[in-house]
């Protein structure tokens, strides 16, 4: 008989890792760009869409990964307010994490700007070009953003919580591999 | 550890992460970062110091779209491999611009014009370039531009700026004394296509062997400057006018000149030129045949972004260029915004000069 898993499978714990620094790096890229006229700034807007990018095609491998491993269950003594938190948060967080990319490649292609990647990499337009549509999907960028860098501080805060208070090895889940076998 | 007491630390750890994410973030983002020079700054003082005109750009805003074709001389092809160098033909949309934010702005009021121009390659790459009627810039960094923004604010009482505040920003400023001494001498043109229009800015050129070589362009008019000619300033809009008239008999000519540096000339100094005797090469031909007004032609909805470069053309270390990049971006959501509707988040605007000048 098959057990349930007791902790995050090897694949999904590294590209929850990988795509944390990769996305809080992004999060910190954004904002730190549109707020420098120095020399930074083009060098953040280089990073900023291969980055993207990146990030786009490990999100969709990590639905796949998610699919295919099934997350280990919450511990059964957890208030239903908070598996409520988790679910939504965790579902925000996967929704986020695949629409920032779409609407960044979007919102370039709506604002007429060639979606450059670096090294001649080009990447066609997903929507047509128009000054209106451009501005709604930049504000959304931008505010969409916002949402994300909250969303991983209540995310971490409850990992840490997990960890730190509850200690009832959700944290550990994600940071190990299985401890118990059968 | 004794599981069943929770101290203290651990909710203070918990507090102080976050604590520290969340002031990075606001700090990097420039909130609690005042004295920063942000793009939001640049694009406030030039709404304060020509009104708020929602849809138009934030500086540049009187203009008229133009479109043509640049056809390459394959001369700056050993120097370049984009593909607009190589032998042929590449489409062009163009705007001609007064400096200054006021869209009403008579065309005789400033001595100098701008001319932007995006070249769109067959595969898709673009060369996006702003170029003004004047060989040197008046300062070489975002923070003196922005200091020189800030002198040049009207006086309510005159609608003008205060000279004394003028003089002492150009005194604090001496780089910028090549422009002033041009400026002595420069007249406001009658026409925009008798004009040689410059890159100001250096930038690299990058060949097939990955050698990088310093330049920077400029577009000389074919038309002959008629010194005798003297705008109808009756007329606010005469250079729209004229130019309509020049292309209704036929297209407009440029040549495009590219200046090689010499190891050591300044590439990060808009406010110097290089020594007259560096090599030019002819790229090419620009050929306007079409002009459109710019509330309707195709370079409205075009930010001019001069760092938007194809391969094998890449931005110097001119400290300008990323602040003209950042602040362009600014402004092109502003007026974008407004063309959606959407709820302003510029500033109310101070509309003392926009209704003053014009209807």
């Amino acid at each position: 008989m098959k057990s349930t898993p007791t902790a995050f499978s090897l694949p999904a714990r590294i590209l929850h890792w990988l795509m944390a620094v990769l996305v809080l790096a992004m999060l910190f890229i954004g904002v730190g760009m549109v707020a420098s006229v120095s020399e930074r700034h083009q060098w953040l807007i280089g990073l900023h869409k291969p980055l993207g990018i990146a990030i786009l095609i490990l999100v969709l491998l990590r639905l796949y990964v998610r699919w295919r491993y099934p997350a280990p269950p919450l511990p059964a003594d957890l208030p239903t307010w908070q598996r409520m938190g988790a679910y939504l948060s965790h579902s925000a967080l996967y929704a986020l994490m695949l629409a920032m990319p779409l609407v960044g490649w979007a919102m370039l292609s709506a604002g007429g700007y060639p979606i450059t990647l670096g090294y001649g990499v080009q990447l066609p337009p997903i929507v047509p070009a128009g000054p209106a549509l451009f501005s709604v999907l930049r504000y959304a960028h931008q505010y969409l953003a916002y949402l994300l860098f909250l969303t991983f501080l209540l995310h971490m805060g409850a990992a840490l919580y997990h960890g730190l208070i509850r200690r009832d090895g959700v944290l550990r889940s994600m940071m190990r591999g299985k401890r118990i076998e059968e | 550890m004794d599981s069943s007491r929770t101290p203290t630390w651990r909710w203070l750890f918990i507090a102080a992460a976050i604590a520290v994410f969340a002031g990075l973030f606001a700090y990097v983002g420039g909130w609690i970062a005042p004295n920063r020079l942000t793009p939001k700054k640049i694009v406030d003082t030039l709404e304060d110091n020509a009104g708020v005109h929602p849809g138009y750009r934030r500086n540049h805003s009187k203009g008229i779209c133009v479109a043509g074709t640049f056809t390459s001389s394959g001369q700056a092809a050993d120097y370049s491999i984009a593909a607009l160098f190589a032998p042929g033909d590449t489409p062009v949309v163009g705007r001609f611009a007064l400096p200054g934010g006021n869209p009403y702005a008579p065309d005789n009021s400033v001595p100098i014009r701008s001319f932007a121009l995006r070249f769109t390659q067959s595969d898709g790459q673009q060369w996006r370039t702003g170029m003004n009627s004047m060989p040197v810039f008046p300062v070489a960094t975002p923070e003196a531009f922005f200091a020189q923004l800030q002198a040049g604010r009207p006086d309510p009482a005159t609608g003008k700026p205060d000279p004394a505040r003028m003089k002492a920003f150009f005194d604090a400023h001496p780089e910028a004394s090549a422009f002033l001494k041009w400026v002595k001498t420069a007249k406001p043109s009658a026409s925009y296509a008798t004009e040689t229009y410059w890159g100001l800015n250096a930038f690299y050129f990058v060949n097939e062997q990955g050698e990088r070589q310093a330049v920077r362009w400029e577009v000389v008019p074919e038309q002959a400057m008629d010194d005798t000619a003297s705008p109808d300033t009756s007329d606010p809009n005469y250079l729209a006018f004229d130019l309509e008239q020049r292309l209704a008999s036929g297209a407009l000519r440029w040549r495009l000149l590219v200046t090689l540096a010499a190891p050591g000339d300044p590439v990060d100094d808009a406010t110097k030129t290089w020594p007259a005797n560096r090599p030019q090469i002819d790229a090419g031909t620009l050929v306007l045949n079409q002009v459109q007004p710019q509330d309707s032609g195709e370079c409205r909805d075009i930010n001019y972004d001069p760092t938007i470069l194809p391969q094998g053309i890449e931005i110097s270390s001119d400290p300008l260029l990323p602040a003209r990049s950042a602040a362009y971006a600014d402004s092109y959501l502003r007026r974008t915004g407004e063309e959606a509707h959407l709820p302003s988040t510029s500033r109310p605007g101070d509309a003392h000069l926009a209704g003053s000048k014009h209807p």
